[in-house]
């Protein structure tokens, strides 16, 4: 047993740094696909949320594609595809790093379920809010930060917090592309050890571990979001 | 006749710009692939259910340890992901080989199509546990007071009055977990099961031609929105009791 421990030291005899190196691999795939899938998830909820038939209709054709498309083969051809698709138009042979091509798989996968979820957050914020902004003599974009933004972003943080959830475990589908996140540190560690149970668990647990966190921080972000409407007594 | 089919088939399918040599080469594979991701979603799913169903009872109706034990349960396999759960089982179980050669079990764990449906099946277990647990404490409490009134057995009282109205409540979480559990099993293309990505994955090893990619991707897409819009109809066949009538 204690062996199995000495296994898990930091230096060149132990694994302990290689999966440290692998976990921040892994938060920062993940906390790099943030700003883009959040981006796209907007931009898609825009456009379901638009007037005209086209828009609406390219805004569902999106989010059936990324929602229903297993998050392996959005890796797969992204990876595959993207360097193919970039030569077909530029003639450029470019290689693409499987850090940049789990990026936008995950990406495009986050943008497809947040654009659902602040679709319903867009939704929720009653017109008479920015109405009223307005009649108080406040420009758009003033009205929008303060009054329109923080009822939005209440409504949608428990949605992205979940959404956020699933990126986190799905990351570790990039290890497939060679991406050397804690999954594919994990296999090596199994490779040179034979020990894949203990390995495996550990990993399970460290994964586990970033869900915890994650989850936390995300009460916090409730909490306080909640802060105006908690003497509305309910 | 079957072979005049397949012929008109393929001629349909290269007049829509996609490569017939290609599809009449690999094509059967992906088909053969397409049965397995179907097998594995099927077996997986309805086991899964019926252990979902004590477990999301003892989640709610558990004493402390049993709730505690179930708790843990249901974190692990959903807070870790389905990759990480298959690698555990799949290479794990070696390491046990002669505790399972002892209880005759290394055959099952030796063959990956198993490891891949225990994995499977013990994670969406943990996902349907969670919805049959919100469904039945969404069941209101003079329901179950009045099944005791009656003179019903606790058990009774769970079997045709609580499950009932917790499934209707779950009926449409539990189709998304079905959506869900088709995706995921492309996992199972990773160790060596020739599912439908899997099938695809060798295709492309030996071909090159990056079409075979967007067969499996609209083989899928086919497979999840057909499945998403029957269980609609479904469910809102199910609780059309639940629905106020239409003038």
């Amino acid at each position: 047993m204690t062996d199995l421990f000495a296994l898990l030291s930091f230096g060149s005899e132990g694994w302990g740094d290689d999966l440290a190196r692998g976990v921040a691999v892994t938060v920062a795939l993940a906390i790099a696909t943030l700003p883009l899938g959040l981006a796209l998830g907007l931009g898609v909820a825009l456009l379901k949320n638009a007037k005209g038939r086209v828009a609406r209709g390219l805004g569902e054709l999106y989010t059936t594609v990324f929602r229903g498309l297993p998050e392996l083969l959005t890796i797969l051809i992204v990876a595959f595809g993207a360097p193919r698709l970039i030569a077909a138009l530029t003639g450029a042979t470019v290689e693409i790093n499987s850090f940049v091509a789990g990026v936008v798989a995950l990406g495009l996968v986050f943008g497809a379920f947040s654009s659902e979820v602040l679709l319903a957050a867009i939704r929720a914020v009653p017109k008479g809010q920015s109405e009223s902004a307005a009649a108080l003599g406040l420009p758009r974009r003033l009205a929008f930060r303060l009054v329109v933004f923080p009822q939005l972003w209440r409504v949608a943080l428990p949605g992205l917090s979940n959404t956020w959830l699933v990126l986190l475990k799905d990351t570790s589908l990039v290890s497939v592309i060679a991406l050397a996140d804690l999954t594919r540190q994990t296999n090596l560690a199994v490779n040179a050890t034979k020990q894949p149970f203990f390995f495996y668990l550990v990993a399970c647990l460290l994964y586990l571990a970033l869900s915890g966190l994650s989850t936390a921080i995300a009460r916090w972000l409730e909490a306080r979001a909640d802060r105006g409407f908690a003497a509305a007594g309910r | 006749m079957e072979a005049a089919l397949g012929h008109a088939l393929l001629t349909i399918w290269g007049a829509l710009g996609f490569d017939a040599e290609l599809m009449a080469r690999y094509g059967p594979r992906v088909v053969d692939g397409l049965w397995t991701t179907l097998g594995l979603v099927a077996v997986s799913c309805t086991v899964g259910f019926l252990l979902a169903l004590p477990l999301g009872v003892a989640l709610v109706e558990g004493g402390r340890i049993t709730r505690a034990l179930c708790l843990a349960f249901s974190t692990f396999f959903r807070g870790t992901p389905l990759l990480a759960q298959v690698f555990l089982v799949y290479y794990g179980a070696g390491q046990f080989r002669d505790a399972l050669d002892a209880v005759g079990l290394w055959g099952v764990f030796r063959d990956a199509w198993w490891c891949v449906v225990i994995t499977f099946t013990l994670n969406t277990a943990a996902y349907q546990g969670e919805i049959i647990r919100g469904g039945v404490r969404s069941v209101a409490r003079g329901q179950s007071e009045a099944a005791a009134a009656l003179g019903l057995r606790r058990g009774q009282t769970y079997l045709t009055v609580t499950l009932p109205q917790a499934l209707a409540q779950g009926l449409r979480p539990l189709g998304n977990e079905l959506v869900l559990m088709i995706k995921a099993s492309s996992i199972a293309s990773v160790v060596t099961v020739y599912d439908v990505l899997g099938a695809t994955k060798y295709a492309f090893s030996r071909s090159y031609d990056f079409e075979v990619y967007l067969w499996a991707a609209l083989i899928y897409l086919v497979l999840v929105e057909t499945v998403r819009r029957v269980w609609n109809l479904l469910e809102r066949r199910a609780t059309r009791h639940l629905r106020p009538r239409e003038a």
